[in-house]
């Protein structure tokens, strides 16, 4: 099954360069589902300019784009984590393109009375040393603690962040968003981590070491929770997919459109993190 | 206790029962409506979704649902219908019939994230299908063959052996038989059957999430040309369900109104399954009529 | 001359019949085609099927032969967590506690489920089946459609507060997902056992209430008895619906590889692990083999309750036919 699906991968890779020189051009970005609605309404914005494109814009998650885009199954796969950073992935082959950063930030529900974490505060919850909110300064409650899927792109970045090589307990994982925002906000003594669009005034983002999670602090890397959102081709890209990769880039969605989902425009970063995860100013 | 006690003991208790199950659908259903039903307007149903503002519309996703209903219908329902009647009719009582029956329960307990893998790799993948309405409706074909199959080849079964017999003795082949008697009398039971299943094909998400994709383009409603690829008719357009809209509004949404988007857009799906009942009940008493001596 | 021209004549008339006789007829024809049609159709379905079974089983078989984990560890082991690696070097994937989690969560709905979908299948088809038919009905099919997320959501705003009220613990729990199973399953157990009681033949009741029993007498002792194989394919089929269900249940059991120890504590089916982690691993690795073998068991296991029920269904309907005999 797999000889055949890299195959037939090869093949549809190779059809997707031909049509490039006709007229009509179709272009498959797969992956992240954090990234899918910026990349769907680029996309949108840019056909009704580019009527000739056609860009098809899905989900799947991060693992998935990425291993589609390595078998030539579709043009670009998005990703929320560097391909380095995947098991099965031969990083080298593939080519990063990086479209906006977001910023991740431990939420916790409101009556823990926990206003800020110390780095290693936050560290204990996760791996399981601290049980109540008593111990870190707050109400005498239970902790608990809501983990993101292992694998996905939050986690990762998470864990790169916060555990530094440690083993978070073992403890409810959930993957997306929008259950995480409702679980945090409705269960009590409940800690886990968002992206900064998901934090609404049902939950609290504490500071941690006394830094607040704004965008201002992610570009100076006050804050050190962010990562890249990236995405993947295969090889070089060709002419129309660069066409798009590079209005992806512009200021036109730059400075509206990744600010209007909550993310932080890869222009206004005054710092750069490599794959594995060493930070230096631009 | 004496049987006259015994038996009002258990009326009682069915009545208790069937006052629970329907406590319970009174309470989700009216929990839906209310929380949906104030989201509902003209301007919701007729607008398509915005990815990040408030106010966007459901216009896309739902049309997406209704077609890709006929579309998966369109390729289960005869599939069904000749495996339907294999099975009632023709099969004979062995193991090999027993071992396609038990094959057939085991396709419908597989997970449906599952099935949409199985569907993109395949479909969407290997034949080229692209994300598209077309590998959706292949891959729900999978959850729709086994319940429909079933309730056909029950349906069939329940039509008594007389009416075949006195078929036949009339000198009708057997087929003739099957068209002409035995189908026309079943149709009633076979109807519940395709709604039961429709309600499962526009309740699902994870399976179309990998085949029929999770964007809805834009698309035209003017353009009737099916092999255009903004026409609404286009069945490889990638499509976004309502069901998968709720989904993802639900678990990735960004919009301010995500709420109020999801509970909308449930109240609505909820609203059109019970049309498509009552359509489907409607029609099938009107052909049933038709179609038999019925009065 | 003229007896060998009758003759002739006779004979040509004959070979007319015989071939008549010989040669299929029309109707034939239509049934000849008619039957191929039908065995195309179950043939094409055997296909699907067994492109499904094929596809899942290389790729569940995987972590076995190329991965080389251990059938037993993967089986018995309670630890999951298939991108590391324990102090032995060996990667973690214990299935167990997803096993176990999945066994009880469906176990449970379809016995809470039971009872419920049987009242209510005896309250349409021997009670009142007048009113049972035009407003239950309805509203059971309304329920199959309402989509697995939109239960999960009603479950994690009302059910899981409520279980907390109630017992203390986050909510997130087996108990959850049982209740939550339970409503997804009743109308496919419901309109299942419908079926099937509906098929028991009006003159067993009409033998058995002219005997002189009563209503209760005749649903227990002959209607439910006739409809037995009937009533546990139904809930074969709704445990199926909770086996496979992966959307409502993730967002309640709480998602935690952890042995279960009790009802309330969060825990982990097969298919919310398979479901949350199978959109980030990458085809071909460890990590994604492993959740195809996840699939995989899950297949196994719905095959051996496939098998059970339906050898418990062939004895029970023996044994009515011998009782009904007597």
């Amino acid at each position: 099954m797999g000889v055949l699906l890299a195959g037939c991968g090869s093949n549809s890779a190779s059809s997707s360069k031909k049509s490039s020189s006709s007229s009509n051009v179709k272009i498959t970005a797969v992956g992240s589902t954090a990234l899918q609605p910026l990349v769907e309404q680029a996309a949108s914005d840019y056909q009704k300019d580019n009527s000739k494109v056609n860009i098809s814009v899905q989900g799947g998650g991060s693992g998935t784009g990425l291993s589609q885009v390595q078998e030539g199954a579709v043009t670009i796969g998005n990703s929320d984590i560097f391909a380095e950073q995947q098991s099965g992935i031969k990083a080298n082959k593939l080519v990063d393109h990086k479209v906006a950063v977001v910023g991740m930030t431990p939420v916790v529900n409101k009556g823990v009375g926990v206003k800020n974490l110390t780095m290693a505060q936050l560290k204990g919850i996760f791996t399981g040393k601290y049980k109540n909110w008593k111990q870190v300064g707050g109400k005498d409650l239970k902790i608990n603690v809501v983990n993101r899927v292992s694998g996905s792109g939050t986690r990762a970045t998470f864990e790169g962040a916060v555990l530094e090589g440690a083993k978070a307990i073992k403890t409810q994982e959930q993957d997306s968003n929008g259950t995480v925002q409702k679980i945090v906000s409705t269960t009590p003594g409940t800690i886990s981590y968002l992206a900064f669009s998901y934090v609404n005034s049902k939950i609290e983002a504490p500071s941690v070491n006394n830094v607040k999670p704004t965008d201002q602090n992610v570009e100076n890397n006050k804050w050190k929770i962010w990562s890249y959102e990236h995405m993947y081709t295969k090889g070089q890209p060709n002419a129309a997919t660069k066409k798009f990769l590079n209005y992806m880039n512009s200021s036109k969605v730059q400075d509206s459109l990744v600010q209007k989902l909550g993310y932080i425009s890869i222009h206004d970063m005054k710092v750069q993190k490599n794959a594995s995860g060493a930070v230096t100013t631009k | 206790m004496n049987s006259k006690a015994a038996n009002n003991v258990a009326t009682g208790v069915i009545y208790l029962l069937v006052t629970a199950v329907v406590g319970i659908l009174i309470f989700l259903l009216g929990y839906i409506l209310i929380t949906g039903v104030p989201h509902v307007s003209i301007h919701f149903i007729t607008s398509a979704a915005e990815s990040f503002r408030a106010g966007g519309g459901i216009r896309d996703q739902l049309f997406n649902s209704l077609y890709l209903l006929v579309l998966t219908l369109i390729i289960s329902f005869p599939i069904a219908l000749g495996s339907g009647i294999y099975l009632s009719e023709y099969a004979p009582h062995n193991w090999f019939t027993g071992l396609i029956r038990t094959a057939i329960e085991v396709l419908s307990s597989l997970p449906s994230v599952v099935v949409g893998l199985f569907g993109y790799l395949l479909f969407v993948i290997k034949f080229n299908l692209g994300f598209s309405i077309l590998a959706g409706a292949i891959a729900l074909t999978f959850f729709n063959l086994p319940l429909l199959t079933r309730s056909i080849e029950e349906s069939l079964e329940d039509v008594p052996n007389l009416q075949r017999e006195a078929g036949l003795s009339l000198g009708l082949s057997r087929w003739k038989t099957i068209t002409g008697i035995v189908f026309p009398a079943a149709l009633p039971g076979i109807l519940t059957g395709i709604i039961l299943s429709a309600g499962r094909v526009f309740g699902e998400a994870a399976a179309l999430i990998y085949t029929a994709g999770q964007s809805a383009p834009t698309v035209s409603y003017t353009n009737w040309n099916p092999f255009s690829a903004a026409s609404f008719l286009n069945p490889m357009r990638p499509a976004e369900t309502l069901a998968v809209h709720i989904w993802k509004v639900n678990t990735e949404g960004v919009t301010p109104d995500a709420l109020q988007i999801s509970s909308g857009a449930s109240a609505v799906l909820i609203v059109v399954i019970l049309l498509f009942n009552l359509a489907a009940r409607f029609l099938g008493n009107w052909a049933f009529k038709k179609m038999t001596a019925a009065k | 001359m003229e007896g060998i021209k009758s003759e002739t004549e006779d004979k040509l008339k004959m070979d007319g019949i015989k071939k008549e006789l010989r040669n299929p007829s029309k109707a034939t024809h239509q049934d000849y085609f008619g039957k191929a049609i039908s065995y195309i159709c179950i043939t094409l379905v055997g296909c699907l099927v067994l492109s499904i079974l094929y596809f899942i089983t290389t790729r569940g078989v995987a972590t076995f032969t190329e991965n080389h984990v251990n059938l037993w560890a993967f089986l018995s082991g309670t630890n999951w967590n298939p991108g590391m690696l324990d102090s032995h070097g060996q990667p973690e994937v214990g299935a167990l506690p997803m096993i176990v989690t999945s066994f009880c969560v469906t176990v449970l709905a379809a016995l809470v489920a039971t009872p419920f979908a049987l009242g209510v299948a005896l309250f349409m088809t021997e009670i009142s089946p007048q009113k049972g038919t035009r407003f239950l009905q309805p509203v059971i099919e309304l329920l199959v459609g309402i989509p697995s997320v939109v239960y999960g959501f009603i479950g994690l705003s009302v059910i899981v507060p409520l279980i907390r009220h109630a017992f203390g613990g986050t909510g997130f729990g087996i108990l959850a997902g049982t209740i939550v199973l339970f409503v997804m399953v009743l109308p496919t157990i419901t309109s299942l056992s419908i079926d099937s009681i509906r098929s028991v033949p009006m003159y067993y009741r009409s033998a058995s209430l002219a005997l002189g029993a009563t209503r209760w007498q005749t649903i227990h002792k002959v209607v439910l008895r006739a409809a037995t194989p009937g009533i546990l394919t139904a809930i074969i089929f709704g445990m199926a619906r909770a086996f496979g269900e992966a959307l409502a249940v993730q967002m309640v059991i709480g998602n935690a590889t952890l042995m279960p120890h009790g009802l309330l504590t969060p825990s982990s089916t097969l298919t919310s692990q398979l479901t949350t982690g199978i959109g980030n691993t990458t085809m071909g690795t460890l990590p994604n083999n492993a959740l195809w073998s996840l699939a995989l068991i899950l297949l196994l296991m719905s095959l051996v309750f496939n098998v059970l029920v339906r050898f418990i269904g062939k004895r029970g309907s023996m044994k009515n036919e011998f009782k009904s005999c007597k």
